[in-house]
């Protein structure tokens, strides 16, 4: 086994394990992991909404750049580094 | 050693704590194996005296609305309570992150569907140790080894996601490598390399236990090895113990802000060691509500935020990082649970802890100390 690479084709998904929930309590969005919870802000809510495991980062990305107006490069840029760290993480797979 | 602690308590009652994140349900304490560093208390709860039923049901309720997110059933050996299946059931339902942390001991396929049937969401396997005849002599069983990898295959056969906890020492440190692979093979989404801490049995055996400086720098260097090499595949928790430290951890997140913990007979306590400092006099839920319980009682309270911390910790810019690490370890090393952990390179008793360490680790290990009758 070895290190899964990330990539803008890469379809990434929730983990196994790993759910996504509104918390009542504390009035915001959380992913409930393995003896582990992680916050989510509204962003990263936004985009892990959409991760089904099909759709890729690249569509994913272009979306968003519709959406919210911005340039494209520059959404990946930032949705790359997000996802780069919830694989690492282990919030997701790919 | 002895700060005046109750002058800033005075002064400045504690804020409401933020409501808490998990709970670790301690289902029993009668477990099939003998594992020399159990942290269980010395003395441990007869099988008569647990919860039952019912009132676990009305402690998952009362959580759920206290805001936890993840429950945690653990013991002992949770498997051993025949009515496992109906509490995770009752705890999915109450939207809980539902959590198994299990020896595996005893568990057939059918058992590992129905608890993924009840809505499990994840278990947590222990493994002893690589070698069939260390994981017996760690275990204080026979057969672990084939036994645990039986269990692990049903787990993932019932489509659980895995977590494989490696409690590691001196014995079976140098096996670090081994046992990565191991969880891998055993398909577990993720590692816990954790170092067996010095409290409940595990105190008696620190000796036998204590790992070499240079046993744990070995690991340190396999772990970040490991991680870069199956990074996206598996997650692996490791922390440096705290004999080898120069800072405390976040004992359980702080004391009183993040879990809380129900032992056999419904004492609610701020972590599972708690029992070992005899100021502490726990509320049941029996009496109260586990919000009035988390929010009011006195163990709570007592090492919940700074207020109760002495010097050097009073004005360390890191108190609210650290929350002055280890209660039960100050208490089992200065006397003092008040005391600064001597975890930390500031505590004047941290040089004693490091010498301590190096020394039990430098002599022959003793032979184990065995519970002797370990399920009540």
């Amino acid at each position: 086994m070895s290190a899964a690479i990330l990539d803008a084709t890469s379809t990434p998904s929730l983990a196994r394990g790993v759910k996504m929930r509104f918390d009542e309590a504390r009035q915001q969005w959380l992913l409930n992991a393995p003896e582990r919870v992680l916050m989510l802000d509204e962003i990263a809510h936004v985009i892990l909404s959409r991760c089904d495991g099909e759709i890729s980062i690249n569509t994913l990305c272009r979306d968003l750049a519709v959406e919210f107006a911005a340039p494209q490069e520059i959404i990946q840029a930032d949705v790359m580094e997000l996802f780069q760290d919830l694989l690492h993480r282990g919030f997701i797979r790919i | 050693m002895n700060e005046p602690s109750a002058l800033p308590q005075l002064a400045s009652p504690p804020a409401p704590p933020p409501a808490p994140m998990g709970l670790l349900a301690e289902l029993t304490h009668r477990c099939p194996l003998a594992c020399p560093y159990c942290s269980n208390p010395l003395m441990l709860e007869r099988a008569a005296d647990e919860l039952d039923t019912d009132t676990w049901r009305r402690i998952l309720d009362e959580a759920a609305k206290l805001g936890v997110l993840q429950v945690h059933f653990s013991g002992g050996e949770p498997l051993i309570r025949k009515d496992l299946e109906a509490l995770i059931a009752h705890a999915a339902g109450c939207g809980l992150y539902t959590n198994l942390i299990t020896s595996g001991i005893a568990l057939t396929q059918a058992r590992a569907n129905a608890l993924a049937d009840a809505g499990l969401d994840h278990a947590q396997l222990s493994l002893q140790d690589t070698d069939a005849q260390g994981a017996d002599r760690f275990a204080g069983s026979k057969d672990t080894l084939a036994k645990k990898t039986a269990s692990a295959a049903m787990l993932r056969a019932a489509d659980l996601p895995l977590t494989l906890n490696a409690v590691m020492h001196r014995g079976n440190l140098d096996h670090l490598e081994a046992m990565i692979e191991t969880a891998v093979h055993f398909g577990a989404g993720r590692l816990e390399v954790a170092h067996v801490q010095y409290y409940g049995w595990a105190l008696r055996n620190r000796a036998a236990l204590m790992p070499t400086r240079a046993q744990i720098d070995r690991a340190t260097a396999i772990v970040t090895a490991a991680r870069a090499r199956l990074s996206g595949a598996l997650v692996i928790d490791y922390v440096v113990p705290d004999y080898y430290a120069s800072r405390p951890k976040a004992c359980m997140g702080g004391w009183g802000q993040r879990f809380l913990n129900i032992d056999p007979v419904g004492r609610v306590l701020p972590c599972h060691a708690a029992t070992t400092i005899p100021e502490l006099v726990f509320d049941t839920v029996h009496e109260k509500s586990l919000a009035e319980i988390w929010e009011n009682s006195s163990p709570f309270t007592r090492f919940r935020g700074t207020h109760w911390m002495p010097e050097p910790c009073r004005s360390c810019e890191r108190k609210e990082m650290d929350w002055g690490g280890c209660r039960c370890q100050a208490l089992a090393l200065t006397g003092d649970a008040a005391a600064t952990d001597p975890a930390c390179s500031l505590s004047p008793r941290h040089a004693e802890m490091f010498t301590t360490a190096q020394t039990e680790a430098a002599a022959p290990a003793p032979k184990f100390i065995y519970r002797r009758g370990g399920s009540a």
